[in-house]
């Protein structure tokens, strides 16, 4: 490396300091910078514009004075623009002022509470059968989420995660293409259930028997889907971002006229792999959605007066979590293209996910869209919230969530009412039902299942193992019962 | 930061803006040629490192006819019997241009790489393939790996780059939680087999504790990627193509001290060396000799060493190549007649895979080995500067190694 460095030097060796330098006017860390730059060469010419003029000290003054500029300086209103390759659009200010309070996001909504829309120009073109279609999911995330909640308490399944207050980001789902890409993080069942995934497969899933896609390998609710575009589900929060990206930059060059969407909470979004992502996606121009849903949560009103949100990652609420106005406002530090919106109102959802996928298709731009939502029930089965919240408080809060807004939108419409509810439910509990204990009769998948998919091939090493399994298995049948699991392989 | 990284840039950045790729390379040459007189003295290490034996190495290819010797080569693209003088970073390079041109999905992407890379891997593959093809991204490892992941999951191919071994470690949940498990997850609905992770690993002479690493044990522990090594340049190519276009993730690793030291003939046409296969790259019936990378040059001299004072020992060479899976068999063969293996890496030795080699073999051969199993690792310590000398696996260790189980 030295080596390197030393021949590339010797391409410069009429290259001497300016005398001002010779003299130790500057502390050692700022000469050795200038000298760096020096011996970059190429990037000598700068020592001549205003820039290191007015960002070093005065003997360099006269050493530039005697130049000309490398480009006239651009005088706009704002004053003189740096040169400084890494904020080419700043401008030089001579007032010290950091910048510490900036105008918050505003929350786009386009119906109220009581699913009224406030801007008549905003009227949706939604068909009848899209609400209505939107509305039914909703209704039946929210009752399979009920009985596998209770399944879960009752030891049937060994965990669940509800979707209760985030149900609106099935207007999201409504807003894209079935061939666009979705990554998520584990609570977008939603988006699944519009795609048409079976009750079934979803029961399945959970019970991790043979008809599950996933061969009973990973935890409830880490679903996934070939057919509907949907990748699997992983533990790890965040690591789906990045891969948004990358997956995106892929159908960009594959020339497909299709988006990734990309699912997560904000509390992923103090991963690494968040900051990685967004600049990765900013800088090489990725047709992503990134899709952040806040889970506001009113525990302790204390906080409020000293924080904007009060939602939960698990039991960590938002002032714990981030300072910063959310995460919309990180968007735009990174150059993406940025909204808020009200979390509970599917059509905001969908207005804001038809616009992001336009501009991301179109116009190859990630975009990030923050909906502010409440995460009502617990985080998981392994959690009571009511050990850090008030129960009373999530009742109240409970008042206003997606499915009801939705369902008074088409109250005032006309397309929905109680006999239509009522059917609906009935309904719907049957079929679930119907899935549920038939998901839960199926076997487990053969034992075998536990050493494929590794690698697309066995390698000699489970080919050993497997044969070890086996043999064990023979040798001890009573300890290794398979009578639950299918036969086969 | 990266001191290295960034000497590495600046200087090369600047010198592809002020000088043509011919004066580059000349330039090379000249230090090649320098560092050939540094070998044969006692003088310091040269700037790109001290690797000795490679100049005079048996298990470089100097002819067409011996590079096309290799069994493995019958059958595929090299079999017409063309060959060009390379050094192994120009033979990855060759690798990923044919990987580029007989695939359009595939891109190349990582730190820097656009200009050329900081050690010359993919110079010319923006211009000939495109910016679209052939990318910078911004410096972040674990973004690079997820990115690649991303990619390889709707069926492309991706080409990473980390830019050291020694900074791979922001990229480890990636690769372990995430490539690793993808298929296995998903139940085989989803898979990341496009992905190749490039990395240069190894020392090189004076890279110290960041510039220096071997870190393939770390992902050896990992079911559902595979870890790859290259000893020289066609084995370089071939087992570059082969991991590009393997249907499971792989970790490449490029031992960076041969990149412009190592020089071969090698076949210009589209060839794959097989994954998952040692090769035995000198027969013999006293010792087994295991080792990957840059370390097999270091084995080679202490078994002419050992060869030289301990008359009629006869030694044999394996090139382990692939670390996962990896290949039981033919070393447990190779001990099963020879009673005897020493493995060594440059790795610390606590954890080191020689460990795994080691348990493995005892287990398989423990009926014929006549010694114990000898380890020859760098110390369990980080890497250090001024006591790389001090720290390696060279070739005095490797030769007592060999010496402690013959007299054992």
């Amino acid at each position: 490396m030295a080596q390197m460095e030393r021949d590339y030097l010797s391409n410069f060796p009429t290259l001497s300091l300016p005398a001002a330098f010779s003299q130790p006017i500057y502390p050692k860390t700022m000469l050795r910078t200038l000298l760096s730059t020096i011996r970059r060469g190429p990037i000598i010419h700068q020592l001549r514009t205003p820039v290191l003029v007015s960002a070093i000290a005065r003997p360099v003054r006269a050493f530039a004075s005697t130049t000309t500029p490398l480009q006239e300086a651009p005088n706009d209103k704002r004053g003189e623009k740096v040169h400084f390759l890494g904020a080419t659009s700043s401008y030089f200010v001579y007032e010290m002022k950091f910048i510490q309070n900036m105008e918050p996001i505003p929350t786009y909504r386009v119906m109220d509470q009581n699913g009224h829309v406030k801007v008549q120009q905003d009227e949706l073109e939604v068909s009848k059968e899209m609400a209505v279609k939107i509305y039914k999911d909703m209704v039946t995330l929210n009752m399979m989420d009920l009985i596998l909640y209770e399944a879960q308490r009752q030891g049937r399944i060994s965990f669940y995660m509800t979707n209760y207050g985030e149900e609106a980001y099935m207007g999201s789902a409504a807003a894209l293409q079935p061939e666009d890409v979705i990554f998520g993080q584990y609570r977008e069942a939603g988006v699944l259930l519009y795609r048409g995934f079976t009750l079934d497969e979803f029961m399945n899933q959970c019970y991790s028997n043979e008809g599950d896609i996933g061969k009973g390998r990973q935890m409830p609710v880490h679903y996934g889907s070939k057919k509907h575009n949907f990748q699997t589900i992983s533990s790890p929060l965040g690591t789906q971002i990045p891969q948004a990206a990358g997956a995106a930059y892929a159908l960009k060059r594959a020339g497909r006229k299709n988006c990734v969407m990309c699912y997560f909470g904000e509390g992923a979004a103090s991963e690494g792999d968040f900051h990685a992502a967004l600049n990765m996606a900013a800088t090489t121009k990725c047709p992503v959605i990134f899709f952040c849903h806040v889970t506001y949560d009113p525990y302790v009103t204390f906080f409020r007066s000293i924080s904007r949100n009060n939602g939960f990652a698990i039991s960590t609420p938002v002032i714990d979590q981030y300072k910063g106005d959310g995460i919309a406002s990180r968007g735009i530090g990174y150059g993406i293209d940025t909204i808020r919106v009200d979390g509970n109102d599917v059509w905001a959802v969908y207005n804001a996910t038809v616009a992001a996928r336009k501009l991301a298709v179109e116009e190859n731009r990630p975009v990030l869209i923050e909906a502010m939502t409440y995460r009502i029930g617990h985080h998981s089965t392994s959690d009571d919230s009511t050990k850090y919240r008030d129960r009373k408080e999530v009742e109240r809060r409970e008042l206003d969530n997606p499915i009801t807004r939705l369902r008074k939108w088409l109250e005032v419409k006309g397309w929905w009412g109680e006999a239509e509810e009522g059917a609906l439910r009935t309904d719907r509990k049957k079929e679930i039902m119907r899935s549920f204990n038939a998901a839960e009769k199926r076997k487990k998948p053969a034992v075998m299942e536990l050493f494929t998919d590794v690698y697309d091939k066995l390698p000699p090493n489970l080919v050993e193992q497997q044969r070890e399994l086996n043999e064990l298995m023979e040798k001890y049948p009573e300890h290794y019962s398979t009578e639950a699991y299918a036969k086969g392989k | 930061m990266r001191l290295a990284t960034t000497l590495f840039t600046s200087a090369l950045r600047a010198a592809s803006r002020n000088s043509s790729v011919a004066s580059i390379a000349g330039r090379i040459v000249g230090q090649q040629a320098q560092s050939r007189a540094y070998v044969s003295s006692s003088s310091p290490p040269p700037a790109e490192g001290f690797m000795p034996g490679v100049m005079t190495s048996k298990l470089i290819k100097r002819t067409a006819e011996e590079a096309l010797r290799n069994p493995e080569l019958a059958n595929t693209g090299a079999a017409n019997g063309e060959t060009r003088k390379m050094n192994l970073f120009q033979a990855v390079n060759d690798a990923m241009a044919i990987a580029l041109a007989t695939d359009e999905t595939a891109v190349i992407f990582g730190e820097d790489v656009a200009f050329g890379g900081v050690f010359r891997c993919t110079t010319g593959l923006a211009e000939t393939f495109g910016r679209d093809r052939v990318f910078n991204t911004p410096l972040t490892e674990q973004g690079i790996a997820g990115f690649g992941i991303g990619m390889a999951s709707v069926g492309h191919t991706a080409i990473a780059e980390i830019q050291f071994a020694d900074y791979i470690f922001p990229a480890f949940d990636q690769i372990v939680n995430e490539a690793a498990k993808y298929r296995y997850r998903s139940g085989g609905i989803f898979n990341v087999g496009g992905l190749t992770l490039r990395s240069p690993c190894s020392a090189v002479g004076h890279g110290a504790h960041y510039h220096s690493q071997s870190p393939e044990a770390y992902f050896a522990h990992t079911p559902g990627i595979k870890v790859v090594i290259p000893r020289g340049p066609i084995q370089a190519k071939g087992l570059l193509l082969a991991s590009i276009r393997d249907r499971n993730p792989v970790v490449f690793f490029e031992p960076k001290i041969l990149y412009r030291s190592a020089v071969e003939q090698v076949p210009v046409g589209d060839y794959e060396l097989p994954l998952g296969k040692a090769e035995i790259v000198k027969k013999g019936k006293d010792v087994t000799v295991v080792g990957w990378g840059s370390q097999m040059y270091v084995l080679e001299n202490a078994i002419q060493m050992a060869e030289k004072r301990i008359p009629g020992l006869s030694c044999e060479l394996i090139d382990l190549r692939s670390i996962l899976p990896w290949d039981a068999e033919t070393i447990a063969a190779s001990v099963n007649r020879t009673g005897r293996l020493v493995v060594a890496h440059e790795a610390p030795r606590t954890q080191g895979f020689a460990a795994e080699i080691a348990a493995e073999i005892t287990q398989r051969c423990f009926l014929r080995l006549e010694a114990p199993v000898q380890r020859v690792c760098g110390w369990d310590t980080p890497f250090p500067l001024v006591f790389e000398k001090f720290y390696m696996p060279d070739i005095i260790r490797c030769f007592e190694g060999i010496k402690k189980v013959v007299e054992y």
